[in-house]
């Protein structure tokens, strides 16, 4: 059996996946072996299945799973809230919302910083979206290359961050160094 | 030496997943974050793959989720929980596509006739191909931007097939198309990126990147 170059294009495809007969592929190696454009055409055919099927060609957008967890748990049976239920949760924001302004404006200052050498936020707005990783103590703009420990990010908004004794980043938060 | 590439598997465990769903049905809802986990990426790859949007993708992987999640019930073990994930996000894609037609321009090789043989443009070689270089942002950045010039019906092949390593009948099943129609689309898919992607990177690889100008090979 002798096939053409135009065979072999047209069968490259199942030739990678083993969907080919012997006796083709056997001519298919045949004619490969001996024609250097049926070579590249197989090589390069080989290096894009192989390149594309490494896991490291999918990226998932940062704080991707986060959400994702987020938005489900907000769905899950038994999470979901009655009009009563939702009654009942705003009303426990604004009680929440209030205590921590009396906090704020009181004895109790501000919550403990992670680290004591950190210097504190001042001016960053609570609802700007940031990423702190767990064990972390200090929040960041995603993408920043000085986040700690990335198999361990969260995006959560900067009053949260605040509240859990992040503070910021000395690189990428530079303008919302305390005094 | 054959050069099978067909037989690569994702880390999926049948009987842990099965067990994993039972629980689950009968109110475990928490362990369905076990379940989808080691998913997340493909789910969202394949939504990618047909809206080539960030944002749009991450949409669409979150209601497939959810939806998985909601008809969890009508799962049934004698397909792969991977692939009906699958399934229900390429819906959603499509669904999602729908809604926004208007606004969306395919590139005109989808209007091409797929039974006419594709025939190879560039002869570059090819031969080793360390994979370290996926390690390089911008390794990965030409070849994402290769892929998403395809059309539409080749890149979800491609991605299906090639990059979630589902067999040609899954894909067909997925895609509602004969398994022949797989074949014949992948084939191109593959064809074409090659194509695309030989003049830039042959001979290339380990050294600086230079894509050369000029306009695609089809």
């Amino acid at each position: 059996m002798v096939v053409s170059c135009e065979q072999v294009w047209r069968e490259i495809s199942n030739y990678l996946d083993g969907e080919i007969d012997a006796n083709l592929r056997s001519a298919m190696d045949d004619h490969i072996h001996g024609c250097k454009r049926c070579t590249a055409v197989l090589d390069g055919t080989r290096n894009v299945v192989e390149l594309f099927g490494d896991e490291r060609m999918v990226e998932v957008p940062l704080g991707f799973s986060h959400r994702l967890h987020r938005r489900l748990e907000e769905n899950m049976p038994g999470n979901r809230r009655t009009f009563f239920g939702w009654l009942v949760a705003v009303a426990a924001g604004i009680l929440v919302a209030g205590s921590f302004e009396v906090a704020r404006s009181s004895v109790f200052g501000r919550p403990a910083l992670r680290s004591e050498l950190a210097q504190p936020a001042r001016g960053v707005p609570p609802d700007m979206l940031v990423v702190v990783s767990t064990d972390g103590k200090t929040f960041h703009v995603p993408g920043c290359r000085f986040i700690h420990d990335k198999a361990h990010i969260h995006i959560i908004q900067a009053g949260e961050a605040m509240r859990e004794g992040y503070a910021p980043c000395v690189r990428c938060m530079k303008e919302y160094l305390g005094a | 030496m054959p050069e099978e590439v067909s037989s690569r598997e994702s880390s999926a465990k049948p009987f842990q997943e099965e067990t994993l769903i039972q629980r689950i049905r009968n109110g475990e809802h928490e362990l369905f974050y076990e379940l989808i986990q080691p998913y997340e990426r493909r789910v969202y790859a394949a939504a990618f793959a047909i809206l080539r949007n960030e944002a749009d993708a991450e949409d669409v992987a979150q209601e497939a989720m959810l939806k998985a999640f909601k008809h969890i019930r009508q799962f049934r073990a004698e397909a792969r929980f991977s692939t009906w994930l699958t399934q229900i996000t390429v819906n959603e894609a499509h669904m999602w596509r729908r809604k926004q037609h208007a606004n969306v321009m395919e590139p005109i090789v989808d209007r091409e006739d797929e039974e006419g043989h594709y025939t190879p443009r560039d002869f570059a070689d090819w031969r080793e191909i360390p994979l370290e270089t996926l390690e390089r942002k911008e390794v990965r950045q030409k070849l994402g931007e290769a892929l998403a010039s395809l059309g539409e019906k080749y890149r979800e092949i491609f991605v299906l097939r090639d990059m979630q390593h589902l067999s040609i009948e899954e894909t067909a099943k997925i895609l509602g198309i004969s398994t022949a129609s797989v074949k014949t689309r992948l084939l191109r898919a593959r064809l074409m990126l090659r194509d695309l992607l030989a003049p830039g990177f042959g001979g290339n690889w380990s050294s600086k990147l230079s894509f050369e100008k000029g306009t695609k090979p089809w």
